[in-house]
């Protein structure tokens, strides 16, 4: 390890947008965009399962795409979009993906439930009508332990209906 | 309240029209109460905790898998800038352990490091790389031990000892049952059977890693906020430990992100960071990482264990002899329970006249095994459910017809003193049989495709304590708002199994309140009254009828003070749709806010509190403490398997499961927890497996794990799980409230086995080891090829001096719950005795 002593030095600074908002935030060179979501922004959201980029409990969307943040140098966010669970929802209601995963038992113990949540988001932004096989596929980056993904399944597959339904595709971000 | 409206909608509203027995929410498909926290993200997980001055710990853990301590020299890392404090084995001395019999582990090791990942010292540093980096420069000075890899070395090496306690050597627990004369048994058979199996050991892999943050708080007390199962049992250990009244601590069960058993010790860093805390006076937290929650494991027993049996030509069972060999890992935790456990719910699904168990727990050089979900009861399911298919085989019975001739009837109290509730298993097996089409696929499916069935059961809540007391179980405190709403206080904690749900769902439908008017306080032992912990089981029974208990004496005091007012005798008040009203004439009536006004002006403050204890087990010999349970759940699993011949790759597209629920308080929790466990012993039964090796010897030649990562453990993913289509058998169990039975972890246990019995059918080869992997496949079918016996298992059961054994009459040989030769007391034992077990 190092030699000289880590202090936490505040030197890098980013500007970027975080569920449809402008913010400024500094922190130590080295973190990740999760470490800085959850430790400087205090966005404790996204979580963390494995820190090696295994479990898919990290997803958030950046550009519009699901990455792992525990692999992701806060560095590289600065002036790009990103989206976590807190971004779903929007003017006191919460997105149809939330709504559906709480009332069909998609959520058990919950933990892993954000990064499945922002996952299935992007999954639908790109293509509005999976089958259950291209679900499967997308969530297969992210791990489950009380599930067994069937009602996530189903979740997803609600979720869908609804926001056809209401037409207006609504994402979470403004 | 826009909010509250939309949440009422999707929880079916309180006036919804009632089912046939004039229930509103239990039994009704419902949001759960704490879904839209976690959908949110909102839920307080214990690393999302962030306080002011918080500083963070780091553990240093042995590198090796078994020396001692000559030195540590911690100078170094508490010159590092930034480090606060430093802690060693000398500053936490005192030992503790989930179980009284076996209080072997210490905070910090003290001079004796047992298992790779064995905690030494901890650091606590202003950062967490801080920290992390400060453990280079602490400086151990081991000497190395000879190292024990698995029970059959420990039984071949009693020296150097892992404990000093224990029976001898490095045996940790060994025992011997004997209910009835089972070689008479055996004399009265038509056929013997003797098989071996083998079950690999596996870990929980709860997403989220153990965090844990303590404080001294303002008043100058302990408060310790952790990702822990048994927050009581926490509390008793911290007290223990740290040498504090217990009235000074406060222990906060955090919503665990996954449980599964894994966070039911109290664990070393639990009690590192509330020392810590209580040195520095400021907040200090901890998260492991991924890696050293394989360290921590608790996970599933490795078991080798074989199988006498003794049938009729028609299937009936005359005799069993079952033995057991645990690879117990470095320490005790629930060790001597896993022992009892691995023979006690044989007797609980088909009737056994005459059984022996005798079972063997070592000590090993590997990290602790504990109670996985199931805990020590799935490794013997495998083997005696793969057993009875090649039973059926020989005596050309189908599987489940064999099954529906022995199934054990209600209300029995069986060979072992376990007295049964409701068994609904013939039920599941025949619902099971249909759903699947067995009879059309069984032994008639095309080479490479197959079926397998294969029947459980499971306890609804350990029926003793952990330590021996002749408390509640679980106790519930109500209180009452003029508003209307209601207050929750309770133990209970909440690991994603719905424990919140059941006790809002419950109360809500007592009251005739809607579940949104319930607010919880649970897994604090400041606020709520004792429950014992997230276990066995048992929360849905026990605090779920402590629960109604509560609400049914506010519901009393509401009813007479609203009698009064509207001059109706309270016999006719009902309550429902946040009223209160007379049955005869429903217009005629008050809100539920205005019956707690009329109440409180009539009788003072209301608050009412509700309790629950097992009843009594007739089980009074030593070890009788592991197995009883107010009631027990049964499951019946088919599952179809397509095997390759070619790469042994077992593919499962489909499986069908029923389950004896009692009944579903909410059928959407209900469903889930069926469905995570059938997922979880998919794993178990396919790929998941806690594997050592040994580095080479011009290495360290040491005992490591082979893969403490998420990528190596193979987990199931999303493209793993098969369709499942779940059945839900309700006969209400009269000891579960309103019927309600266990469904966490029995619909885990046939899945294992109905995988081997269908790989058999599929390709003939059988499997009698988990996983069944495609290697062991690909060499059980070379086998075959090579007019060999088609199997890949265990050929080979260790010589064990097993003690003499406990002699228990039956009942049905007048025997009385006690041993006959019980040499352990001078008297036979009318009370419960000593050893108490989860």
């Amino acid at each position: 390890m190092s030699t000289f002593p880590i202090e936490s030095q505040k030197t890098a600074q980013i500007r970027f947008t975080l569920n449809g908002e402008k913010v400024d935030v500094s922190f130590a060179p080295y973190k990740t965009l999760l470490e800085v979501l959850r430790e400087d922004l205090g966005h404790t959201g996204t979580k963390h399962g494995c820190e090696l980029g295994e479990c898919g409990a990290c997803a958030v969307l950046l550009d519009g795409k699901p990455v792992l943040s525990c692999l992701v140098v806060a560095l590289e966010c600065s002036g790009r979009e990103v989206l976590t669970v807190e971004g779903l929802s929007g003017d006191g209601r919460l997105h149809p993906l939330q709504d559906a995963f709480a009332d069909l038992g998609a959520a058990q113990c919950g933990y892993c439930t954000p990064g499945i949540l922002v996952t299935a988001k992007a999954l639908l932004d790109a293509n509005p009508h999976p089958n259950r096989d291209q679900i499967r596929e997308a969530l297969s980056g992210n791990l489950c332990r009380c599930t067994g993904y069937l009602q996530i399944f189903e979740a997803v597959e609600a979720a869908m209906v609804k926001i056809a339904e209401e037409g207006s595709g609504r994402s979470g971000v403004r | 309240m826009a909010e509250q409206k939309q949440e009422q909608k999707s929880s079916r509203p309180a006036d919804a029209k009632p089912d046939r027995e004039g229930l509103r929410v239990i039994g009704v498909p419902r949001r759960r109460v704490d879904g839209r926290a976690k959908v949110t993200g909102q839920t307080r997980f214990a690393d999302d905790i962030f306080l002011p001055r918080m500083a963070h710990c780091k553990l240093l853990r042995s590198p090796h898998p078994h020396a001692r301590i000559r030195k540590i020299d911690a100078s170094r890392a508490l010159a590092h800038s930034g480090v606060y404090l430093v802690l060693t084995g000398r500053d936490l001395p005192i030992q503790y352990g989930i179980l009284p019999v076996s209080q072997d582990e210490q905070a910090l090791c003290l001079d004796h490091v047992r298992h790779v990942g064995d905690p030494v010292a901890a650091v606590i540093a202003r950062e967490e790389l801080t920290a992390f980096e400060a453990l280079d420069l602490i400086d151990v000075d081991y000497e190395i031990l000879p190292t024990i890899a698995d029970p059959e070395e420990a039984l071949a090496t009693p020296e150097p000892r892992i404990h000093e306690y224990g029976e001898e050597g490095n045996i940790h627990k060994q025992v011997s049952l004997e209910f009835g004369d089972v070689e008479q048994g055996f004399s009265e058979a038509d056929e013997i059977f003797e098989d071996t199996f083998f079950y690999q050991g596996n870990t929980h892999l709860a997403i989220e890693q153990h965090a844990t943050v303590a404080i001294k708080d303002p008043d100058g007390k302990l408060t310790v906020w952790s990702s822990t199962q048994t927050p009581h049992y926490l509390h008793r250990a911290l007290a223990k430990v740290l040498e504090m009244p217990p009235a000074h601590i406060r222990v906060i069960a955090t919503p665990n992100g996954g449980g599964f058993g894994g966070k039911s010790d109290p664990f070393n860093h639990e009690i590192v960071v509330a020392k810590a805390a209580l040195l520095l006076d400021r907040p200090v937290k901890i998260c492991l990482t991924r890696e050293e929650v394989f360290y921590c494991h608790r996970g599933r027993h490795p078991v080798l264990m074989k199988f006498k049996t003794g049938v009729k030509k028609d299937g009936t069972i005359t005799g069993v002899h079952l033995q057991t060999v645990i690879d117990g890992g470095a320490y005790g935790s629930y060790g001597v329970a896993s022992t009892y456990y691995a023979g006690a719910l044989q007797t609980t699904t088909y009737h056994i006249p005459r059984y022996r168990y005798q079972g063997c727990r070592t000590f090993t050089n590997k990290p602790p095994c504990g109670p996985k979900r199931g805990h020590g009861t799935p490794q013997p399911r495998f083997g005696q459910e793969v057993q009875l298919d090649k039973i059926a085989e020989k005596l050309r019975i189908d599987p489940a017809e064999l099954r529906l001739r022995i199934v054990e009837a209600p209300n029995t109290v069986t060979a072992n003193f376990l007295r049964l509730g409701t068994v609904n298993l013939t039920r599941c097996i025949q619902r099971v049989v249909e759903i699947s089409d067995w009879k059309t696929k069984f032994r008639k499916l095309p080479e490479g495709r197959g079926v397998g069935l294969a029947c459980s059961a499971y306890l609804t809540g350990a029926g003793l304590p952990i330590y021996w007391n002749k408390m509640p179980h679980s106790g519930v405190q109500l209180k009452f708002d003029r508003g209307g709403g209601v207050s929750i206080f309770c133990g209970a904690t909440e690991i994603g199994q719905g424990s919140d749900d059941v006790l809002a769902g419950i109360v809500a439908e007592v009251l005739g309140i809607d579940p949104f008017d319930v607010r919880l306080f649970t897994g604090d032992t400041d606020l709520g009254p004792v429950d014992l912990g997230s276990y066995s089981s048992r929360v849905t029974l026990m605090a779920g009828n402590a629960a109604i208990q509560a609400a049914e004496r506010g519901k009393a005091l509401l009813a007479e003070a609203v009698a009064l007012k509207l001059e109706v005798p309270k016999e006719r008040l009902h309550f429902a749709a946040r009223r209160v009203f007379d049955s005869t004439t429903p217009d005629k009536g008050v809100s539920f806010a205005e019956a707690i006004c009329l109440a409180e002006a009539r009788f003072g403050t209301i608050g009412t509190v509700g309790s629950y204890t097992p009843p009594k087990s007739p089980a009074l010999y030593k070890g009788g403490g592991v197995g009883p349970s107010p009631t027990y759940s049964y499951s019946a699993a088919v599952i179809e398997v397509e095997v390759n011949p070619i790469t042994g790759w077992v593919h499962i597209p489909r499986v069908w499961i029923a389950h004896d629920i009692g009944r579903a308080l909410n059928p959407t929790l209900v469903r889930g927890q069926v469905e995570g466990s059938v997922y979880m012993g998919l794993g178990e039964a396919l790929m998941e497996e806690q594997e050592f090796r040994r580095l080479p010897k011009r290495l360290s030649h040491s005992l490591v794990h082979k893969f403490p990562s998420m990528l190596e453990y193979k987990s199931p993913t999303s493209l793993d799980m098969p369709e499942v289509v779940t059945e839900l058998v309700e006969d209400p169990d009269p000891r579960g409230p309103f019927g309600a039975k266990e469904v966490g972890q029995g619909p885990l246990l046939p899945i294992m086995p109905a995988v081997a019995n269908a790989v058999y059918d599929a390709v003939g080869v059988r499997i009698d080891e988990v996983p069944i992997t495609p290697e062991k496949v690909m060499k059980a079918l070379a086998e075959k090829k090579a007019g060999r016996e088609p199997r890949f298992g265990p050929h080979h059961f260790p010589h064990v001096k097993w003690p003499e054994a406990l002699r228990v009459p039956p009942p049905w040989e007048g025997g009385d719950g006690n041993a006959v030769n019980d040499f352990h007391r001078d008297k036979p034992c009318t009370t419960k005795q000593k050893v108490l077990t989860p």
